[in-house]
């Protein structure tokens, strides 16, 4: 059975790896506590300072085909609740849960006194540890603060060893992904003597426009202003920057990996990146807390299925397999496979191959080319237009039915994979909507690894 | 015999397929694949790119949707209630083969339809250009009406003539009311007339105008004459007045002031209008209803889901059961058996001696094909018939005379209406081309 507890960034113990991100459902002390009876092993506290006021609206989102929430944007501050209600919130939190994690996120002014005062409060409210809200990129870096701070090495480094000046507790520096190399910012809070990173905060985003209205989203009087980006869309780039961070040598420090992660699939991709605990706001905002009761069985059905007994086993395994483009080998060969038992005849793979690829998908297993080349999308959509169907009538009329051939597709539909053109790109394998119809195959071509780097150092 | 009012027809004939509601549709929509030169469309006798649409829906482009659909069927409204989708769109469907859950493709085209009707119905067409040539179309079905419209679109001037009061064809008088009311039917006809095409009602061609004074004024016909009557059966007591046939039924039921039904019905005959038919009578309020067919459910020629909507229904199918004389009390049948395969392929019935009995009927209704207009056809000069039907080049629906073109059920012996939209929209675009090079 597999055993999630966590020791995280030097101390910060936790039954399992899924916290709550500092955000909306970690706002009061009575979410927090349901949260971790529906078993989260950690949150990380609505961020505390000078309390603030915020606007309605305050989030947008993106849909895609009736998806609702692929990406979500807030325009919401830091708490608006007094810091010592806070406070005293998680103190009770503490006294009744003190096996769970609770993380204080903190944001002030960039005051030395200021921060040592809030670092203070939080810890003697019995925060197991410190989050420096370095990261928030709307609103509050107007004021100085959040990404104004997280965008700026020197400052990072600086704030963040005020902190370390006086904490008793692990200290994690949170991350903006608005900045051109997130290494430079990590390098600065290891510098400052942080514990551990957190990553990512949100992206900068306007998610939409009212076509109605013209009023970008979310409105507020007419007006919009750009807001921070999170939920599934997100994933793959917190992804890379959690590789990023994690991959570099002068950075290197225990990281709780955020962005879009809303199933135990994510989590495991995210530890398997090196990830020491995830955490996660958009989903539990969506679906509120339970969510993490399949988080929890999932991962661990998929550790025992795998054989790793503890979340080390696999931490970081898939690390050493990002490399740089130079050092790919250019002599690995695969080609798309269609297996024709399996083809529904929807034809997508052919239209994204002869428009978004390298045409060598077609349509030719019953009719033939065009003379010397191939029959187009727009010659295969003709015939198709001259071509006089009518009702059948009586059930005599429709004997053989659809199929043609010894598929239950017919024969015409199952496109074919020209093999000494394809290049292996996977498109037609990504838009196939059957699971194993194309699967994409390794071609022995007897050619040892080569890397473009290999290649250019022979010229 | 029981009688009703018309009033209560709507409340009888609830609609078999509901429109879908916005948020239906649009998930409904989202399904759809968006299939490359989709099975669909191409299993669609008038191609409506149907995914085009569907993603229409999907994006909230509910006119632009709409307007595909009508540049490829103008009867896309009536099409998308009656169409016998299982074994067209919705039976060519991939889905089939993903997770058995076909897109309703009829339902989202409704949708669309029902978005464009409820909107000002507004299709943008030039008026006929300054003496350009016109058609006359015989009928005023759905094949004269797909035909006219793709000529006013093209610049030609039209001119339909109906026998009857009302035009629409079998979409006005024949289809089962809960799947088409004739209002919507007659709706649909208003979008034509829209479009600049003349109406001539109760004018029959042949009687009141001879074709030879058609010819003279137009440079065109179009024969979209339908079938004629039922054919008689045969039988002794078919003159009795409990016989009705049952396209004669179904338009009394669908358009007469008051409606009578028998209480124990007998309907004669296998195929989609024998269903219908039947149908009706139980929703007018007949206590049984029996639908008696001489070979077996295997051989019955309407379609499978007609055939098991009736059984909901709660029709009584006696296959292999044939009627030898219509009496007063009910109809006198005959045993059958099957045997070897006839010329259709299907296995001969035959009578089984000594095997006759009564099925105890205050109504009979004669559901066993229809006949043709032979005498008015024979009177087209120059157009060759064969086995009573049309003949026609199927690209073009031009007739042996070349001044003629034809389609609908005089030309294919009485197939679906989205058959004769399909003939009469081809005619329409040979028909311009033609007269574009007449013109010149």
């Amino acid at each position: 059975m597999a055993d999630l507890t966590t020791v995280f960034a030097g101390g910060i113990r936790c039954p399992n790896p899924f916290w709550l991100a500092s955000g909306p459902p970690a706002n009061c002390g009575e979410q927090v506590m349901r949260a971790f009876d529906a078993g989260w092993g950690g949150a990380v506290w609505k961020t505390l300072g000078e309390p603030i006021v915020n606007v309605s609206s305050r989030y947008s989102s993106v849909d895609w085909n009736r998806q609702r929430m692929m990406g979500l944007n807030n325009i919401e501050l830091i708490t608006d609740r007094p810091l010592e209600v806070n406070l005293r919130e998680i103190s009770e939190v503490k006294k009744r849960y003190p096996s769970h994690a609770v993380i204080a996120s903190l944001m002030v002014e960039s005051k030395l006194e200021a921060w040592r005062q809030i670092v203070r409060q939080a810890e003697d409210a019995g925060a197991d540890g410190l989050e420096l809200n370095f990261g928030c990129p709307h609103g509050m870096s107007e004021r100085g603060m959040g990404s104004a701070v997280g965008q700026v090495p020197e400052y990072t480094a600086m704030i963040t060893s005020w902190v370390k000046e006086v904490a008793r507790t692990p200290v994690l520096v949170k991350l903006t992904p608005n900045i051109s190399d997130i290494r430079m910012v990590a390098r600065a809070a290891k510098n400052g003597g942080a514990d551990g990173l957190s990553a990512i905060n949100t992206i900068n985003s306007i998610t939409g426009i009212d076509l109605d209205t013209l009023t970008p989203r979310p409105d507020v009087g007419g007006q919009s202003s750009h807001g921070g980006y999170c939920g599934p869309a997100v994933k793959p780039i917190a992804l890379h920057l959690v590789q990023q961070i994690a991959s570099d040598e002068v950075s290197r420090l225990p990281i709780s990996g955020i962005g879009g992660i809303s199933g135990w699939q994510e989590a495991a991709e995210f530890i398997l990146m090196g990830a020491g605990t995830v955490q996660v706001c958009t989903a539990a905002m969506h679906y509120g807390f339970r969510i993490v009761e399949d988080m929890i069985d999932g991962l661990s059905n998929w550790m025992d299925e795998k054989g790793f007994r503890t979340l080390d086993d696999f931490r970081g395994l898939s690390l050493p397999r990002v490399v740089e483009w130079k050092n790919l080998d250019l002599n690995y060969k695969i080609i798309a496979r269609i297996h024709p038992e399996k083809c529904i005849g929807c034809d997508l793979c052919y239209t994204a191959c002869w428009d978004g690829a390298h045409q060598c998908i077609h349509l030719d297993r019953v009719a033939g080319g065009n003379g010397n080349s191939h029959r187009t999308p727009a010659d295969i959509e003709a015939e198709s237009s001259r071509r006089i169907a009518t009702t059948p009538i009586a059930k005599l009329d429709r004997a053989g039915g659809n199929a043609s051939g010894p598929y239950a597709t017919p024969l015409a539909r199952i496109p074919r994979v020209d093999e000494d053109e394809c290049v292996g790109c996977n498109l037609c394998a990504l838009v196939c909507p059957v699971d194993g119809c194309i699967t994409m195959e390794r071609v022995d071509n007897g050619r040892p690894f080569e890397s473009w780097e290999q290649r250019m150092s022979k010229l | 015999m029981t009688y009703h009012p018309r009033e209560d027809i709507a409340q009888r004939f609830a609609e078999i397929h509901p429109p879908l509601d916005p948020i239906a549709a649009l998930v409904e929509a989202n399904r759809c694949l968006y299939c490359f030169d989709a099975p669909c469309s191409a299993a669609c006798p008038t191609h409506i790119d149907v995914p085009r649409f569907i993603k229409k829906i999907a994006t909230g482009n509910l006119r632009g949707s709409a307007l595909g659909i009508l540049d490829a069927n103008i009867l896309g409204a009536s099409c998308s209630r009656v169409c016998p989708v299982d074994v067209l769109c919705e039976g060519a469907c991939v889905l089939h083969r993903y997770n058995k859950q076909p897109i309703e493709i009829g339902r989202l085209q409704r949708h669309a339809m029902d978005h464009f009707y409820g909107n000002g119905a507004k299709l943008c067409v030039l008026p006929p250009r300054e003496g350009a040539a016109k058609v006359a179309c015989i009928g005023a079905g759905p094949a004269s009406l797909a035909c006219a419209a793709e000529l006013r679109k093209r610049g030609y001037g039209v001119t339909i003539f109906e026998s009857r009061a009302l035009p629409g064809g079998l979409n006005t008088y024949g289809v089962a009311e809960y799947k088409l009311r004739p209002s919507d039917s007659l709706r649909e006809v208003e979008l034509i007339a829209s479009l600049g095409v003349e109406f001539r009602f109760g004018v029959s061609v042949g009687r009141e105008v001879t074709v030879e004074e058609l010819e003279r004024t137009y440079a065109a016909v179009f024969l979209a004459v339908g079938l004629g009557p039922g054919e008689p059966l045969g039988l002794p007591g078919e003159e009795l007045n409990h016989v009705v046939d049952a396209l004669s039924f179904i338009a009394c039921y669908k358009t007469a002031q008051t409606i009578s039904v028998g209480r124990k019905v007998a309907v004669i005959g296998g195929g989609n209008t024998a269903i219908d038919a039947a149908n009706a009578a139980l929703r007018l309020g007949a206590d049984e209803v029996y639908l008696v067919y001489r070979r077996s459910e295997r051989e019955m020629p309407a379609f499978q889901f007609e055939y098991e909507n009736a059984k909901l229904e709660g029709v009584r199918f006696r296959f292999q059961t044939q009627p030898v004389a219509i009496l007063p009390a009910g109809l006198e049948c005959v045993r059958m058996e099957l045997g070897a395969p006839d010329q259709s392929g299907r296995r001969k019935p035959e009578p089984v001696t000594g095997s006759n009995f009564l099925i105890e009927c205050d109504m009979v209704i004669l559901a066993i094909g229809q006949s043709r207009f032979l005498e008015f056809l024979s009177a087209c000069r120059g157009v060759e018939l064969r086995d009573g039907n049309v003949v026609v080049d199927p690209e073009t629906g031009r007739t042996s005379n070349s001044r003629y073109y034809a389609g609908g059920d005089c030309v294919n012996g009485g197939r679906e209406v989205v058959d004769a939209v399909a003939e009469g929209k081809r005619a329409g675009i040979a028909m311009a081309s033609w007269l574009d090079g007449t013109n010149a």
